[in-house]
């Protein structure tokens, strides 16, 4: 009995502040927004009426003008189109670069530095650079391409009410493309270089090189780049709050439980939260359980 | 495992001696001072509440602790209330919007019915039985205002209306539409100006205003009219009417974005607040006149801020002193002069103030009192903000029949 103390005994004992932090901090929390997320809380006052699961029902059915399903509309298009810019440019830059341009630490730093910046930040700067005006009233991109003679481009930008969540991910695709970048390009340096050797040995062309040996090698790291970007964007807040401000035409659910924090709608908004958890959830959970399996394997 | 026992029997020792430390720390000199809890942490309203603390120390003997929060127009103050009041650790005082806004602390039992002391203070007597109306829930009232604004003003710029041909002032919305016209007619690219959600919001009530009149615009919020009747559809689709002849980009501009459409003479309208004037003056704007909006007559469309009587207060005889203060003449004269609003009492001496409040002044004796919802005179904080929110998706999408219907759910706390 002992000596089995022995052996795991300080181990355990080393982590237990950080298992004590975690178990109150996340996962207790956690656990007390669910229980929130089930009662009848909606006001300042106190309450503990138990609820069940009418709150999530109320939140898909009956609220008023389908507010959380339109948060949600807007958070899919803002993800689909933060994902693919980023993946799609990452890539590129990362290729670019990997074909040895000059100045390719140059070049690595200036696509890397927006990330550098907060959201905040750069939202105020994207605020007015996506000025909705256009013709006389034109301001920032607009104004440019006014004076470019490229009228046509003007465009509404996040205040079109169909798309303006694609406008919305252009500044997080400009902050975070090169991040993916130079998770790719760490990709393309990690594939040793006889396997390129072994490639051109048998006659490959450059196209087959990278469609048959290099980009299949890629596929792990293009993995972790969805999923890292991915948990960003389903938590997205700050970009949109300094871009838009909290409005019906850009809401995403993190802003909209902010917003009901702020009337003391405490049951809806932990609700909100949950979802918001199962959602990110449902992105890394897959993934973690992937890595696992990979490691236990190797 | 002997030493691991003592040493958690000393942490367990060492955290019980703490803890009636922390509260006794927190209790000392509490009868001598009065913490007053607002988000005036700068310019004229950090000016006002400076005033409102010469007063106080005139007329008590209690010492006054500034626990003012600054930032987000009051949001960031509300959540660290929220908080404090949830842990039992309430402030002295603290400021909210008169009316509905209240709602909530009523309803959690966090604040004190003040109605006795009205009467001993006079207060009953002092304020216009209109306000009152507006402030009482069952017969009770909870809060001491300290200033009036009013909402449902039409900003003008002069020279633009004069150079348009628009000569005479719109008494009804029909005039007021055919002076829209004439501005569009003339090249006024965005006749009425105005800026996102909650300014949308404010134009929608002063129609709602005009269309019902006073009595029946009040019930929309306590669901005495009936937000699906006939006379609403006609307001709510003057409304969209009048959106009509804004600045598309709306949804981009905070109301002082909007206020810049008049300075510039991009617009000839906007309603907003008395606040506006003193932010046209600081920006050296002086070419601008005012009128009620057409087709309220005498209404008088107020917002007040207000101090409470929490309860679990650590000094509640220096809130009283400091209630008594903010009611009193002095008190509201000394504040409301620095603000720029103007006193909740109707027995003021109107020639200390400057011009604008002195007309102000004599509407709020004569006029008729509604509450604001988008300033939370009418509604709980909770409709407000779905209010807004599907105000939002009108100026999107411009579905009437949807805002009708959302409207009617927000304003009954269906939210």
């Amino acid at each position: 009995m002992l000596t089995r103390v022995r052996r795991w005994g300080p181990g355990l004992l080393l982590i237990s502040p950080s298992l004590l932090l975690l178990g109150v901090f996340v996962y207790g929390l956690i656990g007390w927004t669910i229980k929130v997320s089930m009662s009848d809380r909606h006001t300042a006052a106190e309450s503990d009426g138990f609820v069940g699961l009418s709150n999530y029902v109320d939140l898909f059915a009956n609220d008023i003008n389908g507010r959380f399903l339109h948060s949600l509309r807007n958070l899919l298009i803002f993800t689909v189109v933060f994902l693919l810019g980023t993946m799609l440019l990452g890539l590129l830059w990362a290729f670019l670069l990997e074909r040895g341009v000059r100045a390719e630490g140059l070049f690595r730093t200036v696509y890397l530095f927006p990330m550098a910046v907060s959201f905040v930040a750069s939202g105020v700067v994207w605020r007015w650079l996506m000025n909705s005006g256009q013709g006389d009233d034109a301001g920032g991109l607009n104004a440019v391409f006014g004076q470019l003679h490229l009228d046509f481009l003007q465009n509404p930008w996040w205040t079109d009410p169909e798309w303006g969540m694609v406008a919305m991910a252009v500044p997080a695709i400009w902050q975070l493309s090169g991040y993916v970048m130079a998770l790719f390009l760490a990709g393309f340096r990690g594939i040793p270089a006889e396997l390129r050797e072994a490639a051109a040995v048998d006659g490959a062309s450059t196209f087959q090189l990278y469609r048959r040996v290099l980009f299949p090698q890629l596929t792990p790291v293009a993995l972790s780049a969805l999923i890292i970007v991915g948990h960003m964007s389903m938590k997205m807040f700050d970009l949109i709050m300094s871009v838009s401000g909290a409005q019906w035409l850009t809401e995403v659910p993190a802003v909209y439980v902010w917003q009901t924090l702020l009337t003391s709608d405490y049951a809806k908004a932990s609700a909100i939260s949950v979802i918001l958890l199962l959602l990110v959830a449902l992105v890394i959970v897959p993934y973690l359980v992937q890595t696992m399996r990979t490691e236990r394997r190797s | 495992m002997g030493r691991m026992r003592r040493a958690a029997v000393a942490a367990v020792g060492a955290l019980a001696l703490l803890s009636p430390a922390a509260c006794g720390g927190a209790d000392s000199g509490a009868d001598q001072e009065v913490e007053v809890f607002t988000w005036w942490a700068d310019g004229g309203e950090k000016a006002g509440l400076d005033g409102l603390v010469a007063a106080f120390d005139e007329q008590c003997d209690y010492s006054f602790v500034n626990g003012a929060v600054a930032g987000g127009a009051g949001s960031n103050a509300k959540q660290v209330l929220a908080s404090r009041l949830q842990q039992g650790d309430a402030p002295d005082t603290f400021q909210a919007h008169a009316g509905a806004e209240l709602s909530d602390y009523i309803a959690a039992g966090q604040i004190e019915d003040l109605s006795a002391l009205y009467e001993e203070w006079g207060l009953t007597e002092a304020l216009p039985p209109g306000l009152i109306d507006n402030l009482s829930v069952d017969g009770k009232v909870y809060s001491v205002p300290v200033n009036i604004h009013r909402s449902n003003v039409l900003w003008t710029n002069t020279s633009v209306l004069v150079d348009a041909g628009v000569t005479a002032e719109p008494t009804t919305l029909a005039e007021l539409f055919t002076a829209l016209d004439t501005l569009r007619t003339a090249g006024v690219s965005a006749p009425l100006a105005i800026g996102k959600d909650w300014t949308q919001l404010m134009l929608l009530e002063a129609v709602l205003i005009s269309d019902l009149g006073p009595e029946s615009f009040t019930g929309l919020w306590t669901g005495a009219t009936d937000w699906n009747s006939p006379e609403v559809t006609q307001g709510l689709e003057n409304y969209k009417r009048l959106l009509s002849y804004t600045n598309t980009d709306r949804d981009t501009y905070d109301w002082t974005d909007a206020g810049k459409l008049l300075m510039d003479g991009k617009a000839g309208f906007f309603l907003m607040g008395d606040w506006a004037p003193s932010d046209f003056e600081t920006k050296g704007f002086t070419d601008f006149d005012h009128l009620a909006f057409p087709g309220n007559g005498d209404t008088f469309q107020w917002l007040a801020d207000s101090f409470v009587l929490p309860q679990g207060a650590d000094n509640p005889e220096g809130t009283k002193c400091w209630l008594k203060a903010v009611g009193s003449a002095e008190g509201q004269q000394a504040f409301n002069i620095k603000k720029g609003s103007i006193p909740a009492r109707t027995d003021v001496t109107e020639a200390d103030y400057p011009a604008y409040q002195q007309s102000a002044i004599q509407d709020w004796k004569t006029g008729t009192q509604v509450p604001s919802c988008a300033h939370g005179a009418a509604c709980s904080q909770g409709a407000m903000e779905a209010a807004n929110s599907a105000i939002g998706k009108f100026s999107s999408d411009q579905d009437l029949a949807g805002l009708q219907q959302a409207m009617s759910a927000a304003a009954l706390g269906k939210n």
